[in-house]
């Protein structure tokens, strides 16, 4: 049995060495801080695994029937010293593994602005984050970058060493950005929008995908991220500007439709509002905007003449039908313009310049209390708000 | 009268020609293979006219004993669905690179990954841990039947009526594509307008109707018809985790009932729960699904728990070490799996402290699970263990929870979750604790009860075939999953570009070969100990030298289980019965009360399968048809006044005249 076991272990251990285990050697610095949790977390729980095992294989050895020489105490089942150790030995592994647990996940919450660049190395000032808008589509993925004016699909660059800030969403269904290179996954949902930080450390070309299953196209769904020296990625933006495209609303519609393994496309130009409309599901003309309605709702709502503010759904991404005993598809329609929608606030952690590692007495504690509670609802556990 | 469209319409609903998939080969070929063993199994059924004696003995049967045999039938049979979707996974992953679409479309990839999720746990694991119970633990406390006998037939009907629809969805129409969750908007009327979503919904609507029930049968019969002297801290083990197992049930399955019931609305009466628009949150689906799913979790584990208790305990001829602890440790369990639902999805964007609280909580779970492990553990120490095939799973499970154990424990931390989540590490991992945790609990149950369900053992030579091919195929088919993952391959993929992934798909791939010899082996283990069954023979009614109240009737239990209901001292009942010269009582016997038989349960649960797929198909009239017939029916169950009789003195003295003397035989040879 243990040989067996060993043997399965065999191949795990032969190819450490051969294959790309993104996951254990990533590029980006939040990446390699979630490495170090995994590694951390693991050698802590082999500290009782392994004996674990050990134990079995020895007990199951030495007690077999055939083995007459073994102690025999059919009647004994209970020692208070043995029990006081088995329930402890787990719970001060836990209790370890807690008190990281909770430190990593306030230090590594992706909404929690940089810290650092590198473990030895702080935040320049003078370099401002780079913005980008990505957007999950059916199935392809589409960033903007509204610093720039540029919108690509399927190919994110970023220059090395410059914290990136992701706002995340989605047209249709739930989809999961993940770049493994780069930093942890997040959710991107239509209607809401998820952030996410993080930074690269090296040059280099790397896979970024849909980790949560979206449909048909999923598994073409993927698109590279290029990490460029910075001034790569100004030459890659000044090439961007010349040869592409523009943006517009309309050029979105079609582009929202659902296809598959789509080709790396660039736009030279953005409609400036496209990624509010997107987030709040109104790039459709005559649409009412989410924030739109949600200002409307706050002021108590149209009341019962809202019923009568809907145009019949004529636009879909899909053929969509309604539901057999539901009313015809409608849409609110929209009263205010899109430009006169204004930015929230936004719910950002932002950190402190912090350059300790993750373990140790050195740690820094997190801040134990959101920052804003009111924007935190407990039982869903929710953070993502669209934007009015 | 047929070209009229409004009446086809009116008839068959959204029903048509093109809703068969005569368009895909692989579908086609399955069809004419079931149809044929269908047709030849019926045909046997008629030729040997054994309809008449099925439904007499067995699909009307209100006994504990036969219906929990049904289940275990059930779920094998699902068991070979749900592989072959997952054979059918590991090909299409392990071909489909360098350009290769493979050999299946995203249209049948997509159902096929979802259909393998949802058979195999519901409609196998659930089945037969439901059947192990409903088996073992009327036994285990001394009782002659369930609380509410009818109930427990008609839960067992409804279970094979949800299974019946997720198979008819093979032939006509398709299944869902929607992952085994469904999570919308995904599986809203925009993104899936078919009817994969609808038979997902109705087969798990007809199941759970099921589940709930036995889990509420199951809950009264352990707290009502306990043995005398069998006190709460003296049922067995596997009856502790049995009453928790059916507490959590009964807590968890109405929050999957209301959530496919809003997410129902939401794709017939155009209600907006879980939309896009008009306030809709899927977010919310999300969350309520998973507080139904993770207690799943631990419904499928803790009655595996439970049974590698009993088996720990009997093959190492020794006391449960921490019996206390160890009902404690189940009861901690039950309670926890509530407060940790949140850790399948800390990627939704939850803030850093709702996140840190359900990864501690979710952390703090492992050390009852380890406090558990210990006690097997020290139960071992200084016994004389037996190896029979129970305990070689006992083992198998020892040395291989652990390591999902560990694997869960490190998806439990966020920020490592966020680089795992979703990946084939995460696939890894729950197949090594449903595998290695809830499958290997229940085959080790299946061997160790099989000779009080049958009165003969399983073939040992075969069954340990069976054990090594699917412990390798296990850690082939697995442990490159974790590689993946780490790799930073994601799940539901159909197709790839990196050429260097495809050696672990194909190791994979091996390993679920392996697996199928495994399932093969079984099968022919069944065949086999049948054919030898007279070699195989138990008289005794307790081959293993067993400790708990089962074991002190004849294999098989005679309808009434006991003649006499036994007084229980100590919680390995059995055993100081053993131990204390107990003798069996051979005169006095009286006339025994006993529940009748009833073929209502089929009926109702016949109705409800066909509601359903008025439902599924927009046939309005067959909905309301049998949604009438439904009523009808259970109203007018409640008019039979048949419900029971008594087994005269007379049968009883020759039932247990009959073992004695078998019992004497088997002393002097």
């Amino acid at each position: 049995m243990r040989a067996l076991k060993l043997l399965a272990l065999l191949p795990l251990a032969a190819a450490l060495g051969g294959c790309d285990y993104v996951v254990l050697a990533p590029a980006g610095d939040i990446a390699a801080q979630q490495r170090d949790l995994v590694v951390i977390s693991t050698v802590l729980m082999l500290l009782i695994v392994v004996p674990v095992m050990a134990l079995t294989a020895l007990f199951a050895w030495r007690y077999r029937q055939s083995n007459t020489s073994a102690t025999y105490q059919p009647d004994w089942d209970h020692s208070t010293q043995l029990e006081l150790v088995i329930w402890s030995a787990p719970l001060l592994i836990i209790i370890c593994l807690g008190a990281l647990t909770w430190m990593g996940t306030h230090l590594l919450d992706p909404y929690r602005s940089l810290g650092r660049i590198a473990t030895d190395r702080p935040i320049e000032p003078s370099v401002a984050p780079l913005n980008v808008e990505v957007v999950a589509l059916d199935w392809k993925w589409l960033f903007i970058y509204p610093d720039y004016g540029v919108a690509t699909v399927n190919e994110f660059a970023a220059p090395v060493d410059r914290p990136i800030r992701f706002r995340i969403t989605a047209s249709s269904v739930m989809n999961s950005f993940y770049i493994p290179a780069l930093a942890g996954q997040i959710y991107a949902m239509p209607g809401m929008e998820t952030k996410l930080h993080a930074v690269a450390n090296k040059v280099g070309t790397f896979k970024g995908f849909s980790a949560n299953y979206s449909g048909a196209g999923f598994s073409g769904m993927h698109f590279a991220f290029k990490s460029l020296s910075p001034s790569d990625f100004d030459g890659w933006i000044a090439a961007n500007k010349v040869e592409g495209h523009m943006l517009g609303r309309s050029d979105y519609l079609q582009l929202e439709r659902p296809s598959s393994n789509e080709p790396v496309r660039h736009y030279a130009s953005v409609d400036r509002d496209l990624y509010k409309a997107i987030v709040n599901m109104c790039v459709e003309p005559g649409k009412m905007c989410m924030s739109e309605m949600m200002a409307i709702d706050a002021k108590g709502g149209l009341g019962r003449e809202g019923l009568n503010n809907t145009l019949p759904l004529t636009y879909d991404k899909y053929a969509r039908r309604g539901a057999p005993f539901g009313p015809e598809p409608t849409v609110l329609a929209g009263i205010c313009s899109i430009d006169e929608l204004k930015d929230q606030p936004s719910h950002e952690v932002t950190a402190p310049a912090d350059m300790t590692p993750l373990r140790g007495v050195g740690l820094k504690r997190p801040p134990f209390s959101p920052a804003n509670p009111s924007s935190t609802s407990f039982l869903l556990g929710l953070r993502p708000k669209s934007e009015s | 009268m047929f070209d009229n469209p409004a009446l086809i319409k009116a008839i068959f609903g959204r029903l048509t020609i093109e809703s068969l998939p005569l368009h895909e080969p692989i579908v086609v070929g399955t069809f004419a293979v079931v149809a044929l063993g269908g047709v030849a199994l019926l045909g046997a059924v008629t030729y040997f006219r054994l309809w008449s004696y099925l439904w007499r003995e067995w699909f009307t049967t209100v006994d504990h004993k036969r219906i929990g045999i049904m289940y275990m039938i059930l779920g094998i049979v699902m068991l070979l669905r749900g592989f072959a979707d997952a054979v059918m996974m590991r090909l299409q992953q392990a071909i489909a690179f360098n350009g290769s679409e493979g050999y299946l479309n995203a249209h049948h990839y997509d159902q096929i990954f979802t259909a393998h999720g949802v058979i195999m746990i519901f409609f196998v694991a659930m089945p037969l841990v439901t059947g192990l119970m409903n088996y073992v633990v009327p036994l285990q406390i001394g009782a002659r039947d369930v609380s509410f006998p009818f109930l427990n037939n008609f839960s067992f009907w409804m279970t094979v009526g949800g299974a019946v629809l997720v198979m008819m969805s093979l032939f006509i129409g398709e299944f869902a594509r929607t992952g085994w969750l469904a999570y919308p908007p995904l599986s809203n009327l925009g993104y899936s307008p078919d009817v994969g979503v609808d038979y997902y919904i109705w087969a798990l609507q007809v199941a759970g109707v099921g589940t709930t029930l036995s889990g509420i049968n199951l809950i009264c019969t352990i707290v009502k018809l306990r043995a005398p002297g069998m006190t709460m801290m003296k049922m067995p083990v596997f009856t502790w985790t049995s009453l928790c197992t059916n507490i959590l049930i009964v807590a968890s399955f109405p929050v999957l009932t209301v959530v496919l019931a809003l997410l129902a609305l939401d794709r017939y009466v155009g209600t907006n729960f879980f939309t896009n628009d008009f306030g809709g949150n899927p977010m919310m689906y999300v969350n309520l699904i998973w507080i139904w799913g993770h207690p799943e979790v631990y419904i499928l584990v803790l009655p595996a728990f439970g049974i590698f208790s009993e088996v720990t305990s009997t093959f190492s001829g020794k006391r449960l070490f921490g019996y206390t602890s160890m009902v404690y440790a189940t009861v901690v369990i039950t309670i926890l799996s509530y407060l940790v639902w949140l850790h399948h999805f800390f990627t939704m964007g939850s803030g850093a402290s709702v996140n840190s609280f359900f990864g501690i909580t979710t952390m703090i779970i492992s050390i009852p699970t380890g406090a558990k492990m210990f006690n097997w553990l020290f139960t071992m120490y200084r016994g004389r263990i037996r190896y029979e095939l129970p305990m070689m799973w006992t083992i198998a499970f020892m040395l291989t929870f652990v390591i999902g154990g560990m694997t869960g424990v490190l998806l439990a931390v966020p920020p490592a979750d966020f680089v795992l989540h979703n990946s084939l590490f995460l696939v890894a991992h729950f197949h090594n604790v449903i595998i290695g945790g809830v499958l290997f609990g229940l085959f080790a149950g299946i061997g160790y009860w099989f000779p009080k369900a049958f009165g003969f053992r399983l073939d040992p030579f075969w069954g340990k075939l069976s054990f090594w091919f699917w412990v390798s195929g296990f850690y082939l088919a697995f442990m490159p999953l974790y590689v993946l993952g780490l790799m930073g391959v994601t799940r539901r993929l159909r197709v790839f570009d990196d050429p260097s992934l495809q050696i672990w798909f194909v190791i994979a791939g091996i390993g679920a070969f392996l697996i199928l010899l495994g399932i093969m082996s079984m099968l022919v283990q069944f065949a086999v100990s049948i054919l030898r069954r007279e070699e195989l023979r138990d008289v005794t009614g307790d081959p293993w030298n067993a400790r708990t109240l089962e074991w002190a009737t004849s294999s098989p239990p005679p309808d009434y289980n006991f003649a006499f209901t036994p007084v229980v001292y100590d919680n390995d009942a059995w055993w100081d019965m053993k131990r204390r010269g107990y003798s069996r009582p051979l005169t006095g016997f009286k006339p025994i009360h006993m529940p009748s038989n009833t073929g209502t349960g089929v009926i109702l649960a016949g109705l409800s399968t066909a509601m359903a797929f008025g439902l599924i198909w927009y046939i309005w009239w067959l909905a309301a048809l049998s949604f009438v017939a439904l009523l009808a029916v259970a109203i007018g169950h409640t008019f039979n006044y048949h419900r029971d009789y008594d087994i005269p003195a007379d049968d009883v003295v020759r039932v247990e005249d009959a073992r004695t003397r078998l019992l004497a035989a088997g002393a002097r040879s």
